[in-house]
């Protein structure tokens, strides 16, 4: 659609128009079936807003007429990158409106895998920011392989790759061996060193830091005012964790710092998931070396006939992308959920999308929504 | 964080004439909310996050929860603090679930974050937030008339169906259809068979 000629036109200069381009949602740097709306002068990005629901099912209805554990399958399909953590969220929430306690090892096994896909999600995004930015595949598939090894200590198990469904109210489906122990050792010893490679390939890069410095900027303030969460907001110079906050699991036990970016543009965003993954690196080693023996589930939940007494109630975690929360209410029957709701990090990530991108290029827009990190199983829901 | 009473004290002090009562969630959850009145909710959201005892400048997540049988639509706002890291402080607000009362003041001038969240309870729930400065549908697609997390929400029989070009000809051929004589229908039917 044409827009009409703007009248702020300096003498002498031609008459130019604004322009509406369509990106998305068939596009291969939207991550999925995401639409942005921009109006361009020239080159220039004048307004843009986010179009989503593409891939809506309505997940939360599919919830309600559900016991409480049908659905934790269906979390898996949420962030289709991080099932794991995607599951700690869901069960968390129950486990606090049923009032379980969730055995020491338990806690220990969820903290082992939700920083598995931590540094699986960041290494692969990186790759993803990438590729956006031209590097076909190089990066990506360093990632990959690196992912893969993860993967398929998932495999082992929970008998499946990415839709785990590993988690259970009061701990995990199955124990982890003293095999897949090793075999996570293994991966985390071998981790720092992928790592370190993958830096010197990019960090200092020419590329990278021409197209991402100073591109994207979100201000400290308004990232706490459009409620971003995750490195997004960290990027910003905000100093929130919920594993620092809330302390939930046994994070409190760990010891790893929090990095905090200055700037807030994409350099920062792609910068402090580097350093989140050597964070998660060390809790790995904390949480392998400390592990204790005990039941992996809490004995006294039942799988079926489950309850919870009437009432509501809140349960976040951090998940890879950002704050992940569950707002659960039941009702007096409290055979499944009465209303279930998600807060999905990566759709609250994108309110402040157009903000960034407002007089930048459109080949920027790009790269910036790769900073967002946004996946559509998540948004949409 | 201080208590909940506490908090509620401040607040009646502060928001002279706001009505402001506890809800409790379940005991083990231990989250009680804030339910307050419609006229007030603007104002105390703002207290909340401007006090400096509160500084609640953080607003995680917004829900909408459909109670039928108590015929309210309820939206929940779930608010921490970054500056302070305490919360959560819960706030919820209630209109009738009749369309034309359903309507609420959006709270995204408090809080950008609100935003694409109000936009998801009017798609889903059809709570009008006035204030809100884009209020469209998000997720579902904008042609959708009806509000399908209600619990009343009885889906149509055809997802797919949408209005064609055609079908101002296909009603007419059908009743063209019904207004043939008997005999000339059934020998229409015979002609289609073979």
């Amino acid at each position: 659609m044409i827009q009409p000629i703007t009248d702020s036109k300096p003498a002498g200069m031609i008459e130019t128009q604004t322009i509406e381009v369509s990106i998305g949602p068939q596009h291969p740097s939207t991550h999925g079936v995401f639409r942005m709306d921009c109006v361009l002068d020239g080159e220039n990005v004048v307004a843009l807003k986010p179009v989503m629901g593409y891939l809506h099912r309505n997940h939360e209805q599919l919830a309600e007429r559900m016991a409480w554990l049908g659905s934790m399958p269906y979390t898996d399909r949420l962030d289709y990158f991080n099932s794991m953590s995607n599951n700690w969220a869901y069960a968390l929430a129950v486990e606090k409106l049923a009032g379980i306690k969730v055995p020491e090892r338990a806690e220990y096994i969820r903290v082992i895998v939700s920083e598995l896909s931590r540094i699986l999600n960041h290494s692969c995004v990186i790759g993803f920011m990438l590729q956006d930015l031209g590097a076909w595949g190089t990066p990506l598939l360093y990632a990959f392989r690196e992912r893969e090894r993860i993967l398929d200590l998932f495999e082992a198990l929970s008998g499946s790759r990415m839709m785990c469904n590993y988690m259970r109210f009061g701990g995990a489906r199955v124990d982890m061996t003293e095999a897949m122990l090793a075999q996570a050792r293994d991966i985390v010893a071998k981790f720092p060193r992928f790592l370190d490679d993958f830096e010197k390939l990019l960090t200092n890069n020419e590329v990278l830091l021409a197209r991402c410095q100073k591109v994207g900027i979100l201000t400290k303030e308004l990232a706490i005012n459009a409620s971003i969460s995750g490195p997004m907001a960290r990027a910003s110079g905000v100093e929130y964790d919920v594993r620092k906050v809330d302390k939930y699991g046994v994070y409190g036990r760990m010891d790893f710092r929090v990095p905090v970016g200055e700037v807030g543009d994409v350099y920062d965003r792609y910068y402090i998931r580097v350093l989140e993954m050597r964070e998660s690196i060390k809790i790995l080693e904390q949480a392998l070396r400390d592990i204790p023996a005990g039941p992996f589930v809490a004995p006294e939940v039942k799988l079926r006939n489950f309850k919870i007494p009437a009432g509501d109630g809140y349960g976040r975690i951090e998940a890879p992308k950002g704050e992940l929360g569950f707002y659960l209410v039941s009702d007096e029957t409290g055979k499944m959920p009465y209303r279930y709701h998600v807060r999905p990090p990566s759709f609250i990530n994108l309110t402040i999308l157009e903000d960034m991108c407002l007089g930048h290029k459109v080949a920027d827009v790009v790269i910036i929504l790769g900073s967002v990190d946004i996946v559509l199983g998540e948004v949409d829901r | 964080m201080e208590p909940i009473e506490k908090i509620k004290e401040a607040l009646t002090q502060a928001v002279p004439g706001a009505q402001i009562e506890i809800v409790n969630s379940t005991p083990a959850a231990a989250q009680p909310a804030l339910l307050v009145d419609r006229e007030h909710i603007y104002v105390v959201a703002k207290t909340l996050k401007e006090d400096a005892r509160f500084q609640f400048d953080f607003c995680s997540c917004v829900t909408g929860v459909d109670y039928s049988k108590l015929g309210v639509i309820e939206v929940v706002y779930h608010l921490y603090s970054v500056a302070q890291k305490h919360g959560p402080v819960i706030l919820k607000v209630r209109a009738p679930r009749e369309l034309e009362q359903c309507r609420v003041p959006s709270l995204t001038p408090v809080w950008r974050g609100c935003e694409f969240q109000e936009r998801e309870a009017y798609d889903l729930y059809g709570m009008k937030f006035d204030g809100h400065p884009d209020l469209r549908r998000i997720l579902m697609w904008d042609e959708f008339t009806d509000y399908p997390m209600r619990k009343d929400y009885v889906p149509p029989a055809d997802y797919e169906w949408e209005p064609t070009p055609h079908d101002d000809t296909l009603t007419r051929a059908i009743s063209e259809n019904a207004a043939m004589p008997p005999s000339a229908a059934a020998e229409l039917e015979r002609a289609k068979k073979k």
